[in-house]
């Protein structure tokens, strides 16, 4: 038995080796449920172009962005198509390292693309990555928690009202906290929260001159607030919590309120997978009255680096992977609820997804409510609402993330904790000749 | 005696192993020393250039760098002293009959062949998750709050799952040294009335003190080395309470791409590890020899 | 009288040593259990008995087909382990029954190179590897196994051949013995023990080696630790999944650990005994 499969296996691999004089692209992905269903559903693609033949290579969200970024820097040109986000692409499109998408095909439709999302692919007009799937962050909330509080949740809340839910809603005796935030340390974790909250209280990274702005007051009360927020209304353990612990949480029935990912929507409301499905509510990312709201924008996107030989193949799979009908086929084989959100005008107009994804409005009203290139209420000099664009950042964020996660952890105060961050940016930003 | 003729063969037969590790020793480092003294990042390249000595006060300037060196010194210490110290007391209670005898070995030396991602991953969640974990199922069996370990007790976590991987392979060495004790030997010191304790002091410990060199000569190799435990559970936090230092020049290198300033940790984690190697070397030299 | 002493002894020691074996060996038999658990069943709290599906191994088959990342590490590990006994054979041989006042200065040093942090030259080994087209290759791939663990090799089989007394090979030598025979009949047979255990140990080490195995391949040359870099923290928790790539992983590494215990202890002991 083990051995046939054995052989079956030499063969087919022999087989293989026959089939790749067809050319054969490499594209390297990140291992999130919509991404795993792509790979699933390639067959669509290589019957439509037989020959062209498709190599995964799928990592976790940490090792694939160090295997890209090592790879696209140093040329290795291991990978024809790369899975990356809104951050790298405005950094790596100013280093000429990804190829202009400018032959998606006649019918691709690129104005369909959601603007805000087009708007952080693109650099000088010019589109270099195709959005996979995209989102926003805004507030999901236990309906009956809510009302049991005395409370009801406006569509555009405040932090200040948040906070009082969310203190009220806490009932540690029976294993619920008022609040769910992330606290993991990362730019892509916890920074990816703080700075979007931040905005909303009208902190900003850095000054028009690059100065960093961990010494004002708008930071301070940021992180006051989150801080004291998450130790009177959050669960145990939050500083270790990302967007999985605090999915699971949530999922269990442990959160009233949880902030985070629009696509976190379509796992909460899951019958299968949660237990509170019936009872989620949804509203946008709270605000403190000055104009902005602390909701981010992100997009996995499809980007081709400019080493390929293969450029043509790529072009057509990116086409393939990021079009309206590779919607219609995840509609049609697995429903329109797990369609890959976020991407497109149309598929927000569509009835059919409207009525399989009741939160479709409240997410496209928050992708349209972040505007990348003017994130916060003071003038910036660098584009991103949750991340800066520059190649800095995911050091520096991370840096400052472990700070605000230790002052979470209480193992330093607000004020040190902000004090370092000031220090570590402003050594970061001198080293990288922003500032003298 | 060895003749002329053996001693040129001899050298001949030594010369491969040497040549090569002299190369793969020289290129690296070659390479890390000259990247240690240029500003060079890949992603940001406009200030590319030789700086003397900036990425080493760089480095050392880090908030991070003494913590991370106190970390390193820690995890190896306490794993060694967890391994070595368990080790001798599972090698003396492998060593009495019993049923099941290769079972239990078995059981025992699973945790060596477990590969470090999946050890971390394993322990992250299935055992020390503070929702789900198996011990935090364990503290609400008896009515207590679940402890989050990786965020509470960062440093000692990194450590329980070291020391779990590498207690097998301490007690497989100090076992078989034990084993090799002269059966009469022991006999005799039974016969004079030689408590356990004395038989324990005076007889056993000076002879796995060979094994118990070996064991500490090995896994400081790999534990000067551990990160990727790191990289899976904790990520150095929260804040640097466990970043040690292959960790920091791993943040510089792959998150920052700050190439000069790895290069420089890379450097300093070198000579960090030759100090220690050349305190083992003593130790080890002295014990080897007898 | 002092035999049933002595029963009650075994039976006092076997209990305790079970015990410390169970929660040695829990973690991994915890993964097992649970890669055969539901999702839901996994985050269900504690349970020792699963139901049984093996949904899991079959979502992670049909998500990444196991068979090439397992050949690959069969691959590389052996051929690593071999091309590294050939090497460190002689040089082990020669230390061993030709010492000189450097043996043990350059034994140790080659156990110092094993002590640059790998995280600290991935980039310029990365150039290195594409400028020889390298990259994504198993014979790149194994020529750096190979180096990384022919220090240790080498300490191991020099420790092990110098037990093997001296007198012997005079013996031989005096009955005229060429060196090849000298060599064939006298002290490979000695020798064989150790350079199977130290194949052993160096299988396990190549097997289990997770940076450079997953930082310098994509697909070709993927073994089984970039296998699971793919299961390992997604968006949502699937830990029966993971539980299921993990064992996947590991499995063919464990099983051949317990078979072969009694060979890899034997040679184990980096010349601690004596």
């Amino acid at each position: 038995m083990k051995l046939t499969t054995l052989m079956l296996g030499l063969c087919s691999a022999s087989l293989l080796a026959v089939a790749a004089h067809a050319e054969s692209i490499t594209i390297a992905t990140v291992n999130n449920g919509d991404m795993i269903r792509m790979q699933k559903l390639t067959d669509d693609f290589t019957s439509k172009n037989p020959d062209i033949e498709l190599n995964w290579v799928t990592l976790e969200e940490n090792v694939l962005r160090e295997r890209v970024t090592t790879d696209i820097a140093t040329k290795g040109g291991q990978y024809d198509v790369m899975t990356i986000g809104t951050y790298e692409v405005p950094i790596w499109a100013k280093q000429n390292w990804l190829l202009p998408l400018d032959n998606l095909g006649d019918n691709y439709d690129a104005a369909d693309i959601i603007p805000a999302i087009a708007g952080g692919l693109s650099v000088d007009g010019k589109l270099y990555a195709a959005p996979f799937y995209g989102e926003s962050s805004f507030v999901m909330y236990r309906k009956d928690l809510m009302e049991k509080a005395g409370l009801t949740m406006p569509d555009a809340p405040t932090w200040e009202f948040i906070g009082e839910a969310a203190r009220k809603m806490t009932d540690r005796d029976n294993d619920i906290n008022g609040i769910c935030l992330r606290g993991k340390a990362g730019w892509g974790e916890n920074m990816a929260f703080l700075t979007a909250m931040s905005n909303s209280f009208g902190a900003r990274w850095f000054d028009e001159e690059w100065k960093p702005q961990f010494d004002q007051p708008e930071w301070k009360e940021t992180l006051d607030t989150y801080v004291k927020l998450m130790n009177d209304a959050g669960p145990s353990g939050a500083s270790s919590n990302g967007f999985n612990e605090n999915l699971a949480l949530f999922q269990q029935g442990k959160c009233g309120m949880w902030i985070d990912a629009t696509v976190a929507a379509s796992f909460v409301s899951n019958p299968q997978d949660s237990t509170v499905a019936d009872k989620v509510g949804y509203a946008l990312a709270p605000d403190t009255g000055l104009g902005k709201r602390g909701n981010w924008l992100w997009a996995w996107s499809l980007a081709i680096p400019a080493g390929t030989q293969k450029a043509d193949a790529a072009q057509k799979f990116v086409a393939w992977a990021t079009s309206k009908d590779y919607l219609e086929l995840v509609a049609e084989k697995e429903g329109w609820a797990n369609v890959p959100p976020g991407t497109r005008t149309s598929l927000y107009e569509n009835p059919k997804y409207q009525e399989a994804a009741p939160f479709a409005k409240m997410t496209l009203d928050s992708i349209n409510a972040a505007d990348p290139t003017k994130p916060t209420v003071k003038p910036v000099p660098y584009v991103g609402v949750q991340f800066v664009a520059i190649p800095e950042f995911q050091g520096l964020g991370t840096t400052v993330g472990q700070l605000f996660s230790a002052a979470l952890a209480g193992q330093m105060s607000v004020d040190d904790a902000l004090k370092q961050a000031q220090d570590a940016a402003t050594a970061t930003m001198t080293e990288g000749g922003y500032i003298q | 005696m060895a003749t002329r003729q053996t001693q040129t063969l001899a050298r001949f037969m030594l010369a491969p192993s040497v040549i090569m590790l002299l190369v793969w020793m020289v290129i690296p480092l070659g390479i890390t020393l000259w990247f240690s003294f240029q500003q060079y990042n890949p992603l940001n390249p406009i200030r590319d250039g030789f700086i003397g000595f900036d990425n080493y006060a760089l480095f050392y300037a880090n908030p991070a760098f003494l913590q991370s060196i106190l970390n390193t010194l820690i995890l190896v210490g306490s794993v060694l002293a967890i391994t070595v110290i368990g080790g001798i007391m599972l090698a003396l209670l492998l060593d009495q009959p019993m049923w099941g005898q290769g079972m239990v070995r078995i059981l025992v030396i699973s945790p060596f062949f477990v590969m470090p991602p999946v050890a971390a991953l394993v322990w992250k969640n299935m055992i020390m998750h503070p929702g789900y974990g198996v011990f935090a199922d364990i503290s609400r069996f008896f009515g207590l709050q679940p402890v989050d370990w990786f965020a509470q007790y960062p440093l000692f976590s990194i450590i329980l799952i070291v020391a779990w991987q590498w207690l097998p392979f301490a007690t497989l060495i100090l076992l078989t040294s034990l084993q090799s004790l002269d059966g009469e030997q022991k006999e005799a010191a039974e016969m004079d009335g030689a408590g356990f304790v004395s038989r324990f002091i005076y007889l056993i410990l000076p002879h796995l003190a060979r094994g118990i060199t070996v064991v500490i000569l090995i896994q400081t190799i790999f534990l000067l080395a551990v990160y990727a435990e790191i990289l899976v559970t904790t990520n150095g936090g929260p804040g640097y309470a466990s970043t040690n230092l292959p960790f920091l020049v791993y943040q510089k290198a792959s998150l920052e791409f700050k190439i000069g300033q790895a290069s420089a940790g890379g450097i300093i984690a070198v000579i960090l590890a030759n100090i220690v190697a050349i305190f083992l070397m003593r130790a080890v030299g002295k014990n080897l020899d007898k | 009288m002092a035999r049933a002493v002595s029963n009650q002894h075994k039976t006092i020691v076997t209990v305790a040593a079970w015990i410390v074996a169970f929660l040695i060996f829990f973690p991994i038999l915890y993964t097992i259990i649970t890669s055969f658990k539901s999702e839901t069943e996994a985050i269900a709290g504690f349970n020792m008995i699963p139901s049984g599906t093996t949904e899991s191994y079959e979502e992670v088959q049909s998500q990444y087909n196991y068979f090439k990342p397992f050949m690959n590490s069969v691959i590389l590990s052996l051929g690593s382990t071999l091309l590294a006994l050939l090497i460190a054979v002689p040089a082990a041989w020669s230390m061993a029954f030709s010492p000189t006042r450097r043996t043990k200065d350059i034994l140790m040093w080659m156990l110092s190179t094993k002590m640059m942090p790998a995280v600290a030259v991935l980039f310029p080994m990365y150039l290195i590897f594409r400028d020889l087209g390298l990259l994504d290759s198993r014979l790149g791939l194994t020529v750096m196994l190979t180096m990384i663990n022919l220090p240790i090799v080498v300490w191991m089989l020099y420790t092990y051949f110098r037990e093997i007394p001296g007198e012997i090979l005079e013996a031989a030598r005096m009955d005229g013995a060429s060196l090849w025979n000298e060599i064939i009949h006298v002290l490979t047979p000695m020798a064989v023990p150790g350079i199977a255990s130290t194949m052993l140990l160096n299988i396990i080490l190549a097997w289990n080696e997770a940076f450079w195995t997953i930082r310098l391949t994509a697909i070709e040359a993927a073994p089984l630790t970039a296998f699971i870099s793919s299961f390992s923290s997604p968006q949502g928790l699937f830990w029966a999944k993971l539980s299921a790539a993990s064992t996947l992983a590991i499995a063919p590494i464990l099983i051949m650990g317990w078979f072969s215990q009694k060979q890899l202890v034997r040679g184990l002991t980096f010349g601690a005994v004596k």
